[in-house]
């Protein structure tokens, strides 16, 4: 038996703080593209054009019914295959952003249908097009009303996209490993991992927070 | 200003309006009334386009609203074509992500390309007009009924309409909001707006109006200058529909 050593852990701090900051860039930019890819595919899953609603409804089953992890793999290891050669980063970031993307896709969708007809005859009264309607008065009001909904996906995603350590990613996640690697000590380097995983979800949950109080008064 | 030819409507095998006319010369008020269910709503928002004729011809200043146009062409006659009447709602309909400044400005500076000091400006003017001018900051969660049937009007008129469209403004509003309301819709009158009032107020449709017309079961059953409509009507059917009304 070896006994716990945490003094490891801070000797080696500036892996983990390097694997931390990757997360973040990671996560936040898949965050705020899955809210884009959510606005972009609510908008064609309601649209009047039969096909653009079927091809959709076809993308989000397919991406709602496979394992991120194994859409990753197709990402990383298939998209090479037809030439296309992403870094892993941006292919964790392309990754996180469809899977995530469609989950607040399908939240969003229902706050569109949830806001009410009023709301789309006093827009168009004023002779605002159907686009500038969506873009003004309805995907604003929808996002207020799913951003808990959205806001637990967005934690969601920082929690998974521990999976793309799998494709090389240096996220915190990789980092551990590699930390253990040279130190064999799994238990301190997954645990401090975690502290900080914690760290960037508390972050995370104060800016919701943020954005909840402000909207709150304006639902 | 307004006219209307033979409009006919039905929802299903429900038929709403059964061969509507009617003209609203430039500066008039025209004033509808009848039962609930008779079409008054569904009159008034084809003239908007947000319901779409079976038949006949809408025409505001000289162009038809239901114009025979296909798609996109369509599309973009009628956006243009809103912007020359203003609609107040029942339910006020407010935006309610944006303050009543962003509400009445959001309009003009999108569509009309108007800079946000001169929209604001207007906007101010507008407030004042709607006895609100300290309300600009806040947002609709923030007012009264009536305070937000104002902002509606002010919205409304930011885009300098030629004609005003009312759908029982008043009916969701506590009483004693009425009066402030209708305060506006007389000033309005005063300045020699162009309107269309559907209203079950009967008080304030003989204030206001220059012609009234009786609705039910999708036609009309008969008009004529208010004071003939409310104090001498020809027909049973007003006379009971005002007899009931008075009562209440
Ligand atoms: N979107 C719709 N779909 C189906 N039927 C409708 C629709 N809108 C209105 N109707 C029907 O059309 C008829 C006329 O309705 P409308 O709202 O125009 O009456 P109204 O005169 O405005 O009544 P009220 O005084 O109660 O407002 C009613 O029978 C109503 O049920
Ligand atoms: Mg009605």
């Amino acid at each position: 038996m070896q006994g716990l050593e945490f003094s490891v852990v801070f000797e080696n701090m500036n892996i983990l703080l390097h694997g931390m900051f990757w997360t973040v860039v990671l996560c936040s930019s898949a965050s705020l593209l899955s809210i884009v890819v959510a606005v972009v595919l609510a908008m064609t899953g309601i649209s009047k054009l039969k096909p653009l609603r079927s091809a959709t409804f076809f993308f989000l089953w397919v991406f709602r019914g496979t394992p991120l992890l194994l859409q990753l793999f197709l990402f990383y290891f298939g998209l090479p295959q037809i030439g296309l050669y992403l870094s892993p980063i941006i292919t964790g970031i392309i990754g996180l952003t469809l899977h995530f993307g469609v989950y607040n896709a399908d939240v969003l969708r229902a706050g569109i249908l949830g806001v009410e007809t009023g709301q789309h005859e006093a827009s168009r009264s004023l002779g605002l097009s159907y686009f500038q309607t969506m873009r003004k008065v309805i995907i604003p009001q929808a996002l207020r009303n799913v951003s808990p909904a959205v806001g637990n996906n967005l934690i969601a995603l920082l929690k998974e996209s521990s999976l793309v350590s799998i494709i090389t990613v240096p996220e915190l996640t990789l980092s551990a490993q590699r930390a253990i690697s040279e130190t064999f000590r799994p238990f301190e380097f997954y645990f401090a991992a975690g502290a900080l995983y914690y760290v960037v979800n508390w972050g995370l949950e104060f800016i919701l927070q943020r954005v909840e109080a402000r909207t709150a008064l304006t639902r | 200003m307004i006219s209307l030819k033979d409009i006919w409507k039905s929802f299903g095998d429900n038929q709403v309006l059964k061969g509507i006319s009617l003209e609203v010369e430039r500066g008039k008020i025209l004033v509808i009334i009848g039962p609930s269910g008779s079409g008054k709503s569904t009159l008034l928002r084809s003239i908007n386009h947000l319901e779409t004729i079976d038949r006949g011809e809408i025409w505001v200043d000289g162009v038809q609203v239901n114009a025979p146009l296909k798609g996109r062409k369509f599309e973009k006659h009628i956006n243009r074509v809103r912007q020359e009447m203003g609609m107040v709602f029942q339910h006020f309909n407010l935006f309610p992500h944006m303050t009543v400044m962003e509400n009445i400005t959001m309009a003009p500076m999108l569509l009309k390309k108007i800079p946000r000091e001169k929209a604001d400006a207007q906007a101010r003017g507008l407030l004042e007009k709607v006895d609100l001018a300290d309300k600009m900051n806040c947002y609709p969660v923030q007012l009264s009924g009536g305070q937000k049937q104002r902002v509606a009007i002010a919205r409304a008129l930011a885009m300098e309409p030629k004609v005003m469209l009312f759908d029982e403004v008043t009916s969701a509003l506590d009483p004693e909001l009425i009066g402030e309301v209708n305060k506006v819709m007389k000033r309005l009158a005063s300045e020699h707006m162009t309107m269309l009032i559907v209203t079950h107020e009967m008080r304030f449709a003989a204030e206001v109006a220059d012609h009234v017309i009786f609705m039910a079961d999708g036609v009309i059953i008969e008009e004529g200058p208010p004071e003939e409509i409310f104090s001498n009507p020809a027909h049973e059917r007003t006379r009971r529909f005002l007899f009931e009304v008075f009562k209440s």
